[in-house]
């Protein structure tokens, strides 16, 4: 142990000017990512418990590619590998947002299969008794609940994608940690500036969190 | 023909099975209408899955089955006329199903506006009617999850009959209710079959069933084995195994 180090606390503040322009960057990828990824999860979700068999195993083999393999391979092979198939560079943001939706839209899609098939068999026997049509059933009856259950592990999973957008300093994009890097090869004070680049995600998820507990507390979320 | 004469249900030679189970068994039945069928057997027996081949929430996989003119296919082939059916035969389930995210007038409200196309006023309007009919008025407002099992399964009666059915199905509907509330229940049904509405009720309430039904059939083994105005099946019932179940459900 160094003992002779001490904390600087004035280049710890100091550097928070100069990491803020990180947040727009890191919101707008992981709330762009989550987005698209919230769709994409909808769409494989109801894939993978549609009763024809033809129609489950697609969403299975996404799941298990994109769950299967690490978020930082997957923006790297966006970002360096595509660009020799398409023959032109793909923006480090786009990149981004779109490992985002598709890493999400993996783990959503469970997200959402499971919150369906939570639903009580009776549900849908009671609404088709009364003459409701499968689609209505699942529009009036099945979803409203599903969704409700689907709010607390959605809100987790936006909690995640935050952190994951992280990883995306490698491609150059200036989010939160980028930032934080361009910084520190100046000043040469990591442990004050990574500890401020700590706090913001704090700051962010910790605001979310509390939002989701205002949704639940107000009915608006899980059961 | 005279529409009075001819029966709501017809089932003919229907067989169901589970895989190697065979649920039931060459099932001739057939109601009329007005008329107030009680079915009963042990639990296991088929008297559950018997109804619920009514309105096609069970399938089965031979024989014939009519319901208000129109056929039921086996496998589950029925396509578009199984809604047809459905939107004329109610259903009340043993556990209420009711749907816990609306509020009591919007679960009974919902079937007609969107199948029979009501308008919101109209279907309000009936809705909180019924609601008078079955005795809790002023919980219109209320969530399931906030009335009594008494009051839900009350709820879940006036739901089906917002839909005007011309056939009702009762799924042991006081088999999940405390002792208490059991009598509320099985008084909204006496109303309904004063009224004159056909219905299908499987129940363990012997006494009930002796003093609603028209006929009382019991079920073993997925077999109608015997059937016949209450008081014949109650007092002097013909089959070794009607005695033995009577004796054993009414020793309590």
């Amino acid at each position: 142990m160094d003992a002779t180090f001490e904390f600087d606390w004035a280049a710890a503040f100091g550097s928070i000017p100069h990491l803020l322009p990180g947040i727009p960057w890191t919101l707008l990828i992981s709330f762009g990512g989550l987005a698209f990824g919230f769709f994409i999860g909808i769409f494989f979700g109801l894939l993978r418990i549609s009763p024809l068999r033809w129609l489950r195993w697609p969403a299975i083999v996404y799941v298990e590619v994109f769950r299967g393999t690490p978020i930082l391979v997957q923006v790297l092979f966006i970002f360096y590998g595509l660009p020799q198939i398409l023959g032109s560079p793909i923006n480090a943001l786009t990149a981004g947002i779109a490992a985002i939706a598709i890493n999400s839209g993996a783990y959503i899609s469970e997200i959402v299969r499971g919150g369906v098939q939570s639903i009580e068999r009776g549900q849908r026997e009671a609404s088709l008794s009364l003459g409701l049509s499968r689609t209505q059933a699942f529009r009036y009856i099945i979803w409203p609940q599903a969704f409700r259950r689907m709010v607390p592990p959605l809100g987790n999973q936006a909690i995640i994608s935050i952190k994951d957008t992280s990883l995306f300093s490698v491609i150059g994009v200036g989010e939160l940690v980028r930032q934080g890097q361009i910084y520190i090869a100046t000043t040469f004070t990591a442990m004050e500036v990574y500890l401020m680049v700590a706090l913001l995600y704090l700051a962010i998820t910790w605001t979310l969190s509390i939002l989701l507990r205002q949704l639940e507390r107000r009915g608006l979320a899980g059961q | 023909m005279n529409e009075t004469t001819q029966p709501i249900v017809a089932m003919q030679a229907l067989n169901k099975h589970f895989g190697s189970l065979h649920v039931l068994k060459d099932i001739e039945l057939e109601i009329m209408p007005g008329e107030v069928v009680v079915v009963i057997g042990a639990s296991g027996s088929g008297k559950s899955t018997l109804i619920r081949c009514i309105n096609g929430l069970e399938e089965f996989q031979q024989g014939s089955l009519m319901v208000d003119s129109k056929a039921l296919l086996p496998h589950g082939k029925s396509g578009k006329a199984l809604q047809k059916i459905r939107t004329e035969v109610g259903m009340v389930f043993q556990q209420f199903n009711l749907f816990p995210h609306l509020s009591v007038i919007d679960n009974i409200s919902l079937a007609p506006m969107k199948v029979r196309g009501w308008s919101r006023a109209d279907a309000l309007e009936t809705s909180q009617r019924l609601l008078e009919r079955v005795g809790i008025s002023d919980q219109a407002d209320k969530y399931p999850a906030q009335l009594s099992g008494g009051q839900q399964q009350r709820v879940a009666l006036a739901r089906a009959l917002a839909m005007e059915p011309r056939l009702m199905l009762f799924d042991e509907p006081t088999s999940a209710l405390d002792p208490e509330m059991i009598g509320e229940v099985l008084d909204a049904m006496r109303e309904l079959a004063k009224e004159g509405m056909t219905m299908v009720i499987v129940t363990h309430e012997m006494g009930f069933a002796r003093e609603v039904a028209d006929r009382v059939i019991f079920i073993h083994h997925g077999e109608i084995t015997e059937q016949g105005p209450p008081e014949k099946l109650f007092d002097k019932p013909q089959h070794e195994r009607t005695q033995s179940f009577l004796a054993r459900v009414l020793k309590h």
